[in-house]
């Protein structure tokens, strides 16, 4: 019962960063939101016995993959000005 | 009442989140905005894929004092879903940086973000 | 307004066949067959603790060394299309990062890295691997990356460990071929005690060197990334 409240939990966070991230103008945020439903995604597959998946998503997901979109988007805006 | 199951709230999480992916990937005009929509794309697939190798009950696949050794095959989740997710991880990550890095390429040709504005393929 | 409406109808035609989907999955109670004989007869024939570890390295290790491939060809493309001239890159200005992200990184990056190997060392007996710890050890470089810009490091370097980890994995495969009873085979070396550090044949070597060639690969796709920043 408790995990099935934690997954309603996570999903609505989830949904709510996702349409963020989709629909937000600024890019910085839509970044940070994407990353976000990387990470709470990781949360979910621990609930969802999958430990292994846990730490690849939370590793890859929401670290390096922001980092990388950040590093492109300082790009753009360096031969901008 | 017995339809709201753990099971059943991941697989829908994962399909609404490969809906508001592809929302994104066809309603939006920035170009790092459509690969933001591919990636949350990925996640939702992924989500799905966890979700369907999970059994009621079960713990994860690693055999340590929880899961007796013998019985393993009654005690333990689908391990084949989790390691088919834990490489598409991996590639997905590849993919979003080579996507990324034709992005960079064609700002740098045309100085803009806007897709509206590569028209070179239409006639 | 045409656009529009052609974009929802997609969309409701890809939502209305995921719920098809949705409405007849009703969960499994049983592992499949294949499932039921990786958990049951993996011990015995790979010896590896987590299963997840069995089934990426042993059972489908071919699908792995693909994986990899893929994933050394997409740094390679990166590499090829954002491949600029470094010689105006010396003189460039660069903004001094601030004291607490410099000296925090200095405790940090070791302990990554350390976290990183502990990871893919001890893939077979706990969650983790390959795949985990190479991104924790390129989250590390990346880390002293932002740290430290001004500090040089050259591809040569990931080069160098990206490809012999490479070879090294195919050549293991084809000893598997030679001494034991296929591609990949893990009985080279002997299954080992259940449970210790130096068990289930081959598996932390393999794992080993996958976790040096995933973790040098996104270093170097973040490197690539990162690098020329003012080529404008």
């Amino acid at each position: 019962m408790l995990s099935i409240i934690l997954a309603l939990f996570l999903g609505i966070l989830i949904l709510v960063l996702a349409v963020m991230a989709v629909q937000n103008k600024n890019i910085v945020v839509a970044i940070i939101a994407a990353g976000a439903v990387s990470l709470f995604a990781s949360i979910l597959y621990l609930v969802l016995a999958a430990p292994d998946v846990a730490m690849t998503e939370a590793a890859i997901g929401s670290g390096l993959s922001t980092i990388i979109f950040f590093y492109v988007l300082n790009k753009i805006k360096r031969q901008n000005g | 009442m017995e339809n709201i199951t753990l099971q059943n709230i991941s697989l829908a999480i994962g399909i609404l989140v490969i809906l508001i992916g592809l929302w994104g990937l066809l309603t939006q005009k920035n170009l790092i905005k459509i690969v933001i929509g591919f990636a949350l794309f990925d996640t939702g697939i992924h989500i799905v894929m966890v979700s369907i190798g999970y059994i009621k009950n079960r713990t994860a696949p690693i055999i340590d004092s929880a899961v007796d050794m013998n019985n393993a095959s009654n005690l333990v989740v689908d391990p084949i879903p989790q390691a088919l997710v834990l490489t598409a991880i991996v590639i997905g990550l590849g993919i979003t940086a080579l996507m990324l890095s034709y992005v960079l390429k064609m700002y740098q040709k045309k100085k803009s973000l806007d897709i509206t504005n590569y028209k070179d393929l239409k006639w | 307004m045409v656009k529009n409406s052609f974009i929802f109808l997609v969309l409701i035609g890809l939502a209305a066949i995921l719920l098809n989907l949705f409405a007849g999955f009703n969960g499994s109670t049983e592992l499949g067959t294949i499932a039921a004989h990786y958990a049951s007869k993996g011990i015995e024939e790979v010896g590896s603790a987590n299963l997840v570890t069995s089934v990426v390295v042993s059972y489908r290790g071919l699908d792995t060394l693909g994986e990899v491939t893929i994933l050394f060809l997409s740094a390679a493309i990166i590499g090829f299309f954002l491949k600029v001239d470094n010689t105006d890159n010396k003189n460039r200005q660069l903004k001094y990062t601030s004291e607490i992200l410099n000296t925090a990184s200095q405790v940090l990056v070791p302990i990554m890295l350390l976290f990183g190997a502990y990871v893919f060392i001890n893939g077979h007996l706990s969650p983790g691997g390959g795949f985990q710890g190479g991104a924790i050890i390129a989250s590390g470089l990346v880390l002293m990356f932002i740290a430290q810009p001004k500090k040089e490091m050259g591809h040569k370097m990931i080069n160098i460990v990206e490809s012999v980890s490479g070879v090294s994995f195919v050549l293991l495969g084809v000893a598997g071929i030679l001494f034991a009873s296929g591609f990949l085979d893990n009985k080279i070396l002997s299954l080992g005690k259940f449970g210790t550090l130096f068990s289930a044949g081959i598996i932390p070597i393999i794992y080993i060197l996958v976790g040096l060639k995933v973790g040098s690969e996104l270093t170097g796709i973040a490197l690539s990334l990162k690098e020329n920043q003012n080529e404008a």
